[in-house]
């Protein structure tokens, strides 16, 4: 033990936390020109031939794809973009993030064994071994389940927490063919491309349309397994997350009076680039009851009664294999796109501080950047805010103890919906006070 | 319920007096108790500080990775047998039984043969059970001429089937080394006036 507390890779504290910042930066950093690149100068590329500086495929081959540049084409490669690149990396790395953080927590050392021809990395390819070991057990069905529910319920699980994810604006909008210069005004643009996979006027109601649909996954699972602990907490699990599902709700009605809209790119812009204008600032009870809800509405510990190992072992106690896994799946994507709300609607959206659409702006000191630098460091701040809140949600999942199912009921209704309704209504009372001052009367 | 309310009702369950001293807890109360606020901020900040504690340096994490990290194990630790040599390689072990009789587990099987020398005896066959064996020692405190020990510091190791975890005679003997004891029972007199310890200056590794 002490030949390795005092191994030089230990000794450096500074090294090591740093690691821990700069990897993933540099991780979400790769990302984020994965987006940029692909939207704005490839797919823009293949569409007209002009490739900007890069005239040397334009000669070779006569293109004219209009099609590419089309909003269903468009919307398809920018949502097979996000689950590939950001959601589902993401989500596989949280298993093992989650194991090796509260290691961390608890004074041990967690996952570090499983290691690619001699490369441990901190044994962060647990999350292929685990993926293996799921794909070959035993894919158990019970003898007395409805089979068609069993098997579908999995899928009604994950394709919502899939689906909300096109209402995430990752980036301000792409200036097509301006993409190497400063561009200050927007109304240079001819051609725009949206970092975001469906602008709907619905917004966030969509996404609570939606996500309510997961209710069916986990209630489906409890039910079809014919199994009356799985019922019991597929029972749980539906009551609790339509309990939750209201003060989540109710805390971002806040955010709809202040911003005036519903949809999160234009929530993102009403922000802008001073952290003094985001969410948590105007609306900071409404983002703490946020966050909570979104926690609970993802049946994580301290909100994990559905799930509890110690009682009901949970509504999917007859789930084996790759369908466990996929619930297992669906969890930890709710936990990124709990991160993705909340950063969305209070921490600015892809807004950097200080950055606006022309470059750096200190307050009279302004550094000119190319808009595709703009972009890129816009999309890697969003990504390192969603790594953020999945970093906080672990930390928070491995702190408290969990809840009884009358202390959740209570929390839920008694004390977190009186004070996001209390928040909508001073918050009103603020907005229309503040508009009445601005028009005079 | 006031006392003179109380007296109207007939079954009113009757307030039960003891002489023991009962101290009275109340729930926390107040929107800051309820809500938690303080408790969430103190375990919170236990865990942001355990958790870049041991990011940064390790410092707290008692993990012994084990096949790499030996635990420590003290002095007198009992772990796999093994069987004691003579000056000749052969085992020290006479076959006398002690052992076995001694074991609480029966893990010990000893089938004995003549070695040709009138007072010594040998055995054919000396068999643990290491999956029997309940590790108390007791056949090492009975053993009359240290031939069997339990201080190799190894722990028994897991096996695949049942028969593997049955130890012979060559198995016990790979760990064993030259004991420093005399080996009793010579023929005649003589050993009477030897001195006690022909070796007794030198370890036995020197031998």
């Amino acid at each position: 033990m002490d030949k390795l507390k005092n191994s030089p890779e230990n000794q450096n504290a500074f090294v090591n936390i740093g690691m821990l910042i700069l990897i993933p930066i540099m991780a979400v950093a790769g990302i984020a020109a994965v987006f940029v690149v692909t939207l704005g100068w490839v797919l823009p590329g293949l569409a007209t031939g002009d490739f900007q500086f890069f005239d040397f495929f334009s000669w070779h081959f006569a293109w004219d794809n209009p099609w590419i540049m089309s909003e269903w084409f468009q919307g398809l490669i920018k949502f097979v973009l996000l689950l590939m690149v950001v959601v589902m990396p993401f989500a596989s790395l949280l298993t093992w993030a989650e194991r090796r953080e509260s290691a961390m927590m608890q004074d041990r050392v967690g996952p570090n064994r499983a290691a690619i021809l001699g490369f441990k990395a901190w044994g962060i390819f647990h999350f292929m071994a685990d993926a293996v070991k799921m794909i070959f057990k035993e894919d158990f069905v019970p003898a007395k389940a409805n089979k068609f529910l069993f098997s579908l319920a999995p899928f009604l699980a994950i394709v919502p927490v899939f689906v909300v994810f096109a209402i995430v604006p990752f980036g301000s909008d792409i200036c097509v063919g301006h993409l190497f210069e400063s561009v200050p005004d927007a109304a240079v643009c001819t051609t725009r491309v949206t970092m975001q996979v469906a602008r709907l006027d619905v917004g966030l109601l969509f996404y609570f349309a939606i996500a309510s649909l997961a209710v069916y996954g986990t209630t489906l699972a409890g039910w079809a397994s014919y199994n009356k602990w799985s019922l019991l907490g597929g029972m749980r699990a539906s009551s609790q997350m339509m309990s939750y599902e209201v003060t989540m709700g109710m805390a971002i009605l806040g955010s709809f009076l202040v911003y005036g809209s519903l949809e999160p790119y234009a929530m993102a812009l009403y922000q802008g680039a001073n952290p003094l204008h985001w969410g948590i600032v105007t609306q900071p009870l409404g983002a703490v009851l946020f966050f909570v809800a979104a926690i609970a509405e993802s049946k994580r510990a301290p909100f994990d009664l559905p799930e509890g190992e110690a009682e009901v072992v949970g509504y999917f106690v007859e789930y084996s294999g790759m369908r466990f896994g996929v619930f297992f799946l669906a969890e930890f994507i709710e936990v990124i796109f709990a991160g993705a709300m909340m950063t969305a609607v209070f921490f600015g959206g892809f807004n950097v501080p200080f950055l606006e659409s022309a470059g750096f702006n200190f307050g009279g000191h302004a550094l000119a950047l190319p808009h595709i630098v703009v972009l890129l460091i816009q999309t890697t701040f969003w990504t390192w805010k969603i790594v953020f809140f999945c970093w906080l949600q672990l930390m928070i999942r491995w702190t408290y103890p969990r809840f009884r199912p009358d202390q959740l009921m209570n929390l839920g209704w008694k004390q977190m919906l009186p004070a996001s309704i209390a928040n909508i209504l001073i918050t009103a009372a603020v907005v229309l006070a503040m508009q009445a001052s601005a028009s005079g009367q | 319920m006031s006392i003179a309310q109380e007296k109207t009702i007939p079954f009113a369950w009757k307030k039960r007096t003891s002489k023991a001293d009962v101290i009275p807890v109340h729930r926390a109360r107040g929107f800051g108790q309820q809500a938690f606020i303080p408790a969430i901020v103190k375990g919170m900040a236990v865990s942001l500080r355990h958790f870049f504690d041991n990011v940064a340096t390790r410092k707290d994490v008692a993990t012994i990775e084990y096949p790499e990290e030996q635990p420590h194990k003290p002095e007198r630790y009992r772990g796999l047998h093994r069987l004691m040599h003579r000056e000749d390689g052969a085992v020290r072990c006479v076959a006398c039984q002690c052992c076995s009789t001694a074991c609480p587990a029966h893990c010990i099987t000893i089938v004995a043969e003549d070695t040709g020398n009138s007072n010594e005896k040998r055995p054919a066959i000396f068999e643990i059970d290491e999956l029997r064996c309940v590790v108390c020692g007791l056949c090492v405190e009975a053993c009359p001429c240290d031939a069997i020990r339990m201080d190799g510091g190894i722990h028994a190791p897991p096996v695949e089937r049942r028969v593997d975890s049955i130890l012979g005679k060559t198995d016990l003997l790979k760990r064993g080394t030259l004991s420093a004891a005399i080996q009793g029972g010579n023929s005649s007199d003589e050993w009477r006036d030897q001195p006690l310890r022909p070796n007794a200056d030198k370890l036995p590794s020197d031998q």
